[in-house]
């Protein structure tokens, strides 16, 4: 199915028009900052900028492990969303029968962060 | 369609579609029409930018008793658009240990994401650029990915400080991605549409945080907080909290690459605001009774226009306003507040929104 946007253009037409204006204001302001901002050179003005001492040891190394339980929690609600949204379109015409196929669904859910709590991924250590 | 406001640009687009198609070949026309909206969005994007600059500029002043830039232009207006021409002259600093590839699309894809966004906000009375039927979802969809570049910027540097950044930020960005969804998913429940136009016209008579009271003030306030933490602002701004971090995720860009993050930042604050305002407080749509004609036309004598941005705008003022009211939190607080309140309450207002539309506890007719 098409939908139409301004002036009666496809919509994805206009979606790759504004991916484009995205992309071509970047590149635009790259290319002016590129002629007219001025250029010297420095060894030093390469290194990284952390505090005035120079950086020691490897940067792109482990990091804390909570971060990813964050997303991997994130991942599962979000899927959950996304499936909520064709239902909440049509709420109105399932009647009893969509809510109540649902709540099974959601309890499932909410026992899935009431384990999550539980075994204490909700904190961050 | 109907005439809400006085301005409508349904039929001044249809006879500018006509004018162009009577002149030039149909293709030609498509074609001329696309480049005149990818510029209408340029400068819509550029000068909404520079104003947000100020008007949060001014807004912080006035909260410190300051009075903020006052000495380029009448009112301090011209001021960033002297700040977009200093920024724009200078050095673009070359680093090394980089990773080049990452560290350049980082900005594209910060941009790409607050532009799309930015292209499916109704911005008035016919005056919509992108009108999918899941307009809403293609919004949050859309504005998610920003989270990407703030993750290889912070990545690609090769700087300890712009890691640990970027990883708060997306740890930030993505738990509080969740309760912006699942608000606007109870709002959806209750409109029964994702299209952005049929949801505006949908509050003609009531805007949505009237018709579906207790749950839509709870989805808003929730919205509120999650949309503030999702644009990396204080009290949340803890990715580029200046005294641990430097700067955060963009410490190592400079000159107008940096700027590139800063223009998203305020952008994102608008496209927060202007989907609360879309979501809660009826779009473009005026204030208007049911019944009232007198009052309802009078309140048409103002453009749509005119109404979408003031109501982004004060929306706007009150994310600000979190600012200067509420201290910085830790990331276990911060990430608590998320998964330990909003979340569980979300869900029980999503529910509660179930019980409101199955009972017909709301004021019109769906």
């Amino acid at each position: 199915m098409i939908s139409l946007g301004i002036f009666g253009i496809d919509s994805a037409v206009l979606a790759i028009v504004a991916l484009l204006t995205g992309a071509g204001l970047v590149a635009l302001a790259m290319w002016l900052a590129g002629l007219i901002s001025p250029r010297s050179f420095n060894p030093q003005k390469g290194e990284a900028y952390e505090c005035g001492i120079p950086t020691r040891g490897v940067t792109m190394t482990r990091f804390n492990v909570g971060y990813y339980l964050f997303a991997i929690l994130f991942l599962m609600f979000d899927v959950e969303t996304v499936f909520l949204f064709p239902w909440a379109v049509c709420l109105r015409g399932l009647g009893g029968a969509g809510v109540a196929c649902v709540a099974v669904f959601f309890a499932i859910l909410v026992l899935g962060l009431v384990y999550a709590w539980r075994k204490g991924a909700l904190e961050w250590k | 369609m109907d005439n809400y406001t006085i301005d409508n640009f349904h039929t001044f687009s249809a006879w500018f579609d006509n004018l162009l198609n009577n002149c030039m070949p149909s293709w030609l026309a498509t074609t001329v029409e696309c480049v005149l909206v990818g510029v209408g969005l340029l400068l819509v994007y550029s000068v909404l930018a520079l104003f947000y600059i100020l008007y949060e500029r001014k807004i912080c002043a006035y909260f410190q008793c300051r009075l903020g830039p006052n000495r380029v232009g009448p009112w301090g207006l011209l001021q960033s658009v002297a700040d977009m021409f200093k920024i724009l002259i200078k050095e673009l600093i070359s680093l090394n240990h980089i990773d080049k590839f990452l560290f350049a699309l980082a900005p594209y894809l910060v941009i790409i994401a607050s532009m799309l966004a930015f292209a499916v906000l109704p911005w008035g009375n016919g005056l919509q650029i992108i009108d999918f039927n899941i307009g809403i979802f293609f919004l949050i969809a859309c504005s998610s990915i920003g989270v990407l570049g703030i993750l290889l910027a912070g990545w690609s540097s090769n700087n300890k400080f712009t890691l640990i950044g970027a990883l708060r930020s997306g740890a930030q960005m993505v738990s509080y991605e969740l309760s912006v969804g699942l608000s606007i998913l109870t709002m959806v429940a209750f409109a029964g549409t994702m299209d952005v136009v049929k949801i505006v016209e949908a509050q003609a008579d009531h805007w949505f945080i009237f018709s579906a009271h207790i749950p839509a003030v709870i989805a808003f306030i929730i919205y509120m907080i999650a949309g503030t933490a999702e644009t990396n602002r204080g009290p949340f701004d803890l990715p580029e909290a200046e005294s641990e971090l430097t700067a955060g995720y963009h410490t190592e860009y400079s000159g107008i690459h940096f700027g590139f993050f800063y223009l998203a930042e305020y952008l994102n604050l608008f496209i927060v605001a202007s989907v609360a305002t879309l979501m809660f407080f009826g779009g473009w749509m005026p204030f208007r009774v049911a019944g009232w004609d007198g009052f309802n036309e009078i309140m048409g004598y103002i453009p749509s226009v005119v109404w979408f941005l003031l109501k982004a705008f004060v929306l706007s003022f009150v994310i600000i306003w979190f600012k200067w009211t509420y201290p910085r939190l830790r990331i276990d607080q911060l990430l608590a507040l998320e998964w330990k309140y909003l979340l569980p309450i979300n869900l029980f207002n999503l529910a509660l929104m179930v019980v409101v539309i199955w009972q017909g506890w709301y004021f019109g007719t769906f």
